[in-house]
């Protein structure tokens, strides 16, 4: 990226202010919109293979290939209420910059995250996927739905819900700039949420 | 006036009298295994603990106008806590008084009147019932107080936080918080206006008994083992141990952090006599935060010297206050404990905002809590899961029947290192298990009487 050390956002969080909470408030509001459904098959596999490829990545903990998904500059977003709300004034079950996400892997390799002793496996289903056209035609959102069947500690439990992510065209490949996960039960009491989703 | 229903002892089981000798359970310096797995315990808990001395219900501002309502349980029975019509903070039983459906299945909103889902009996929300479909059809005076709805006959706040209590002979609320109430008011009185707003949570369940969060509240033990790959995070840019919780890594006895237990099962850690005594002291201990060096620079430009004691705001209070049976105030969170069952619990952390009083200009109230909601989510996300992780480990060794005691004797029969105060309360280093000593005295306290519990109706 060529950017200053001081800014680089693995050390230090500087794009992480109020024009770019609400740029993503404002980008996750009503984008899921007919008008602008993509219809183009091959678009639409383009968004599925990528969805599919983060689902592998993060089933196999492959979590530096995972990141390598996200532009430098990403938000990972996991509302705790239904309709997302404003994140400058409500807590979310995850908000993590890029920083926050390496923390994120970070910690669950220090081999002291206990709560990932031994890590959960999972299987991820990823389906319904449609892309939204914005007014940069090298932006896209996404929406899919996504079950994670996961397996910790002798229990196997299900997570459901959808996700929106934006996503840049850089070169010739989509980066993920902002991935909102959506869990239906994202208002109430979840045992044990300490994987990424 | 107010209807009160003296509520008679549970019906006893056949040939029982004292469920367990209590004394023999919670001994000084051990506690039995039963009382964090025997299903017959937790039942009796749920009327002598979670109804027998005051429990935390909820915040004023999560129902800030009126006929806004949440719904809540006191113990396992359902609430609905509600700001009625009048404007008066009531905690109606979410229970049909015709067949005990629940009124309201919303988690919160905005309501004059709850009507059955089943029958159509609807309730005014005051408790009232205000009518019955096709009342013809009762011989029955439906003006019958007895078919308002049961209320928490005694709820009270302390500055914005709502507990109550049904048991008529329980002390009244401030008297009940005794000494914790200063460490409450310097909690609040550190922002703006001395004053909170509840905004959403990061809500957890766990499968354990809920004790063994109270249990863990002021434990200064467990912080560098059960969060050694949160300390390990928050420091690995650190170079020397400097962030978040890193003081517990070396001797944390011999640091001037200390816990002291305040009477009633009330016990908090005060962790502040750590921090530099400057503004920005707070600021300098948060670990990386998505957005903290942007707000930093800018609060910098913006208000000059005052920037630091701004961010300070958005830093995580060090203290965790602890009000037996089920809340806690650390960091900035609301922290609550609410039992499922004998081994089920939530565990939810209430996340709080400031609100501006005029003292803050607006903008730095907006950045202020935008900072402060992710200085917020990071120890439930990287701290939080590994403490529950645990919590649900004892539950599960504790199901070794034969193997009969957990101990709570760290500092316990060392001269000198525990201190009796003048006011009654009781000082110790930081990792000592005095806390959790004084409030199982309070546990087998409550287990042994018998509350005199009542619940109220409109009349």
């Amino acid at each position: 990226m060529g950017a200053q050390p001081s800014l680089d956002p693995s050390r230090s969080s500087y794009y992480v202010n109020d024009a770019l909470y609400r740029e993503l408030i404002g980008n996750f509001s009503g984008w899921q919109d007919d008008t602008r459904a993509i219809v183009d098959f091959a678009a639409r596999d383009e968004f599925r293979r990528l969805l599919e490829r983060e689902a592998r990545l993060l089933d196999q903990l492959r979590y530096e290939d995972w990141l390598a998904m996200y532009a430098a500059e990403c938000i990972y977003w996991v509302p705790s209420t239904p309709n997302a709300g404003d994140p400058r004034r409500e807590i979310s079950v995850m908000f993590d910059d890029r920083r926050r996400l390496e923390d994120r892997i970070y910690r669950l390799r220090t081999g002291f995250a206990w709560s990932q002793a031994p890590a959960s496996r999972t299987v991820r289903l990823i389906t319904n996927v449609e892309g939204f056209a914005t007014a940069n035609k090298d932006t896209c959102m996404v929406r899919s739905n996504f079950l994670i069947t996961e397996f910790w500690d002798n229990e196997t439990r299900l997570l459901s819900g959808w996700c929106g992510h934006r996503i840049v065209r850089e070169n010739d490949s989509w980066k993920i700039v902002a991935k909102q996960v959506n869990l239906i039960e994202c208002d109430q009491c979840i045992r044990n949420p300490s994987i990424i989703l | 006036m107010t209807a009160l229903e003296k509520i008679s002892a549970p019906p006893t089981r056949v040939g029982g009298t004292a469920l367990y000798d209590w004394d023999h359970l919670v001994q000084e310096d051990r506690a039995h295994r039963l009382i964090y797995t025997d299903p017959a315990i937790f039942e009796t808990e749920m009327t002598n603990i979670f109804g027998g001395t005051w429990t935390y219900i909820a915040h004023e501002s999560e129902i800030p106008a009126e006929n806004d309502f949440i719904t809540r349980r006191l113990g396992l029975r359902p609430l609905i806590v509600v700001r009625d019509s009048d404007g008066k903070i009531r905690a109606l039983y979410n229970r049909c008084t015709h067949r005990g459906t629940t009124l309201c299945r919303w988690d919160k909103g905005n309501a004059k009147s709850f009507q059955c889902p089943y029958h159509g009996w609807n309730f005014l929300n005051n408790g009232r019932l205000r009518g019955v479909p096709w009342p013809d059809g009762y011989a029955d005076d439906m003006r019958d107080p007895k078919y308002n709805l049961a209320q928490v006959p005694r709820l009270e706040s302390y500055r914005g936080f709502i507990f109550g209590t049904l048991n008529m002979d329980a002390l009244p609320l401030s008297e009940h918080l005794g000494p914790i109430a200063k460490v409450i008011d310097e909690w609040l009185d550190r922002n703006p206006g001395g004053k909170v707003v509840v905004c959403e949570a990061n809500r957890f369940r766990y499968k354990g008994n809920w004790k063994l969060a109270y249990d863990n509240s002021c434990d200064g033990y467990h912080v560098a083992y059960s969060h050694r790959s949160l300390l390990e995070t928050e420091n690995r840019f650190a170079g020397v141990n400097a962030k978040g919780m890193a003081y517990y890594r070396n001797s944390p006895d011999s640091q001037p952090m200390y816990m002291r237990y305040t009477g009633h099962g009330n016990h908090f850690k005060d962790k502040r006599p750590n921090l530099e005594k400057r503004p920005g002291g707070l600021w300098a201990l948060e670990s990386a935060h998505p957005g903290m060096e942007y707000y930093e620079a800018e609060f910098i430009k913006r208000y000059g010297d005052r920037a630091f004691s701004l961010l300070d705001l958005a830093g995580s209070e060090p203290v965790n206050i602890n009000v037996f049976p089920n809340f806690s105030l650390l960091g900035n969170h609301i922290q609550v404990f609410e039992p499922i069952s004998v081994e089920g619990t939530n565990a939810i952390w209430y996340g709080t905002m400031i609100v501006n009083d005029g003292s803050v200009p607006d903008e730095a109230v907006t950045d202020i809590n935008a900072l402060r909601m992710r200085t917020q989510e990071g120890f439930p996300n990287f701290g939080e899961v590994d403490d529950i992780a645990n919590f649900e480990q004892i539950q599960r060794g504790l199901m070794a029947i034969e193997d009969e005691w957990v101990y709570m004797n760290r500092g316990f029969g060392i001269p000198d290192r525990i201190k009796q105060h003048d006011d009654g309360t009781i000082t110790a280093p930081a990792t000592d298990e005095a806390f959790m000593r004084e409030h199982f005295k309070e546990w087998k306290r409550l287990m042994k009487a018998r509350p005199n519990l009542a619940i109220q109706r409109e009349p």
